[in-house]
């Protein structure tokens, strides 16, 4: 991101004062809640994050200083192409990263520092404090341990509780997330559920400790639409009644925008727009995210209609082109876009974007129609 | 819009105008599973009796959950492995039950596109072997015209053969391996390509890329595709006729507008209300269009209707009979169900059920 740390902290910072009784140390220009939801202090808190990799090629720039705040019980979503720095970002938020990675940046749960944390600190901040749903329920269960066994080994690891209250626990916990006949399903091993069925399994052991943040990293990507749609559901119902707040990161921007209050979406390792769901549909702003909108086919649209296209593909990690990542392939680009990166700024109310020559407000290809039919 | 006289007992839809290209009759596909000691230990019923047709130059969207029998029934189709019962009639010719070197013209004609291009091409060989390979197998073309025809290929579906002829499938990104796979598709100038999830491992703009391909292919060469998706949005936008299945059976079958506009089957609605519209928070308000539990085993299905278990219209009926695939309406609509949602006739005594539908049908 564009501009030095200490710029966008006063580009974002709206409640300072709250925020420094939270953290409880003086850091100069505390960053602040954002969104215009300053009212509460944010539970989770990323300032400047950037993530490196060195490979083979050279250093791979992952995430290239990404800023945000999550609200208790907020729903967010992350969207983004693959290789746009969306799973990184999480990874970052879990401590997950493999050593390899160089972390730099900010990233507060709770006003203490995630960053730097050693292994043995971040088992207690994982499943405490955060939890994580992954993409594939097959890969994040282990085959030959019995679903509750694997409930109420988070919970033992975490919670002083005898073997027969995490039992209890476990049951209790297939139960809220709808699985039935859960006291039998206990004993069952992940092969013998299906696949939406072993996804509730894995939601049922990220809520184990009660986090107080999900993070849903395209966890319902590999199911069906209607098997979708029941996960989902789940998790809302779920995070209101336990006051979790989400992080959904998705590559499906429908879903994003059915699901989550407010919509980060993420191009080369940038955060590029973000808004709520209402504002990024009904005036976008990034022909990016206008990219993205149009790209979806929709139930209303008439069959053998060509979807609109940019062509091109995300820039090689490896060598970043100066300017706006996006430039190469926007159709608005002009000489400038490709000197200097535009910084993330909130140029509406609740309403940010990253973009020298943004679309014009109801512009919006499709998104602009996005009530014509259905 | 011209009605076809369905063949003796086979629910056969009709087509928009166009020569039959493909017929599939009365198609059941099971397999028998072995236990210990290769006793029998069930029959998985993977397609259940279905008929449909494919006129040339038509494409018809299959639809349905992961284990409705979309995937089984398109290896049906091209004899890999044969059909238990039913015909598919492919150009007037019947391949069930030909050998290997009968079927061979015929597979020349249809081609396959798979979900994943990175376990559809072979690691090894470059991306101009692999596209000329149909070619090679089936003795076409001098070595010069072959490589004339490969890169000309290439370069329709926008590979750039001087730059990636040379190149091997993981040096490519997945759109780009895609139409790889497309390619060698083509490259036996085939009237049907059968493509199964053909998009679904790809990112939203390549998608869109490659649907966008699919299309102006089908128009410069008239081609017909059975197109395999889960996404309903997806379907519509590449189909002229849908087909919804459920368990190994067609739900629904009729013109794409009509499927989307009116649909008649209760499990073509839950899935089409299952499509997150992209429009904001509607989530929260939708929850009674959400169906609930699971798809029932393949090996024991439910008596009568097999949607019965989830459907919120469900009666005594659809337990003890199974609904056949009937024309309801006019242009071709085919419905497999008692009580079809715009048939006032029989509305459900349940007036819970009734609620429920009420919330469905929310539009």
């Amino acid at each position: 991101m564009a501009g030095s740390p200490g710029q966008r902290v006063r580009r974002l910072g709206t409640s300072m004062a709250a925020l420094a009784a939270v953290k409880g140390e003086g850091e100069p220009g505390g960053q602040a809640a954002l969104g215009g939801q300053a009212a509460g202090a944010p539970l989770l808190e990323v300032s400047g994050l950037r993530v490196r990799f060195r490979s083979r090629g050279g250093v791979v720039h992952a995430v290239q200083g990404i800023s945000f705040a999550v609200e208790p019980g907020q729903t967010i979503a992350i969207i983004g192409e693959s290789g746009s720095g969306k799973t990184v970002s999480a990874y970052a938020m879990m401590g997950l990263l493999p050593r390899t990675a160089q972390v730099t940046g900010s990233i507060r749960f709770r006003g203490v520092e995630v960053v730097g944390l050693d292994e043995r600190q971040l088992q207690e901040h994982r499943g405490r404090n955060v939890a994580m749903v992954f993409q594939n329920p097959e890969r994040s269960l282990n085959p030959t341990m019995k679903v509750g066994s694997q409930i109420t080994e988070a919970i033992r690891r975490h919670l002083q509780l005898s073997r027969q209250q995490a039992h209890e626990r476990a049951i209790e916990l297939l139960r809220m997330v709808r699985i039935p006949a859960p006291e039998r399903r206990f004993h069952e091993y992940a092969h013998q559920l299906s696949g939406g069925m072993r996804q509730r399994v894995v939601i049922a052991i990220a809520l184990a400790c009660e986090p107080a943040l999900l993070i849903a990293d395209e966890a319902t990507t590999a199911l069906d639409v209607t098997t979708q749609a029941q996960i989902m559901d789940l998790l809302l119902d779920l995070q209101q009644q336990l006051g979790t707040a989400l992080v959904m990161i998705s590559h499906d921007l429908a879903l994003a925008a059915t699901y989550a209050e407010e919509i980060m979406v993420m191009y080369a390792g940038r955060i590029v727009e973000r808004a709520s769901a209402g504002d990024l549909f009904g005036s976008v702003r990034m022909p990016y995210t206008r990219a993205l909108l149009d790209a979806i086919p929709r139930a209303e649209m008439e069959p053998h209609v060509l979807l609109p296209v940019v062509g091109g593909r995300p820039p090689d990690m490896l060598t970043i082109p100066p300017g706006c990542s996006f430039a190469p392939r926007c159709p608005d680009a002009q000489q400038d876009c490709t000197q200097a990166v535009p910084p993330l700024q909130e140029h509406e109310a609740g309403h940010w974007w990253a973009c020298w020559h943004p679309c014009q407000s109801g512009q919006g290809g499709q998104g602009g129609q996005k009530e014509a039919g259905r | 819009m011209i009605p076809v006289s369905s063949p003796a007992g086979a629910g056969a839809a009709p087509a928009p105008a166009g020569d039959v290209l493909l017929e599939v009759r009365n198609l059941v596909q099971e397999f028998v599973l072995r236990d210990y000691g290769g006793a029998k230990g069930g029959v998985l019923q993977a397609v259940s009796d279905v008929s449909f047709e494919l006129r040339s130059g038509e494409t018809l969207g299959i639809v349905g959950e992961t284990g409705s029998g979309k995937s089984t029934l398109a290896r049906s189709v091209i004899q890999s492995p044969p059909p238990t019962h039913g015909s598919v009639i492919f150009q007037g010719r019947n391949l069930v039950g030909l050998s290997r070197r009968a079927m061979k013209p015929a597979r020349r004609n249809m081609q396959m596109v798979f979900q994943d291009p990175f376990t559809s091409l072979d690691p090894k060989w470059a991306i101009s072997r692999i596209v000329e390979e149909p070619l090679i197998a089936y003795g076409l073309g001098s070595r010069r015209d072959r490589r004339e025809r490969v890169n000309s290929l290439l370069d329709r579906v926008g590979i750039d053969p001087a730059s990636y002829g040379r190149r091997h499938p993981r040096e490519l990104s997945g759109g780009q391996a895609q139409r790889v796979a497309i390619a060698r598709a083509l490259v036996l100038e085939p009237k049907l390509i059968l493509c199964d999830e053909p998009v679904s491992s790809l990112d939203v703009l390549v998608q869109a890329q490659v649907l966008n391909l699919f299309e102006k292919l089908r128009s410069e060469l008239a081609l017909s595709y059975l197109f395999i998706a889960h996404d309903l949005a997806l379907v519509k936008q590449v189909s002229d006729r849908v087909a919804v299945m459920y368990l190994g059976k067609l739900c629904e079958i009729g013109p794409v507008r009509d499927i989307y506009r009116a649909p008649l089957h209760p499990y073509t609605l839950a899935l089409l209300n299952s499509i997150p519209a992209p429009s904001p928070r509607a989530g929260k308000s939708r929850e009674s269009s959400v169906i609930s539990g699971e798809l029932p085993s393949p090996l024991d299905p439910p008596s009568g209707c097999r949607f019965r278990t989830r459907c919120p219209r469900a009666q005594e009926r659809c337990a003890a009979q199974v609904p056949e695939l009937r024309p309801l309406g006019a242009g071709g609509h085919l419905v497999a169900c008692h009580f079809p949602l715009s048939d006032g006739s029989a509305p459900p005594a349940n007036s819970k059920a009734r609620a429920e539908i009420a919330g469905i049908v929310r539009r």
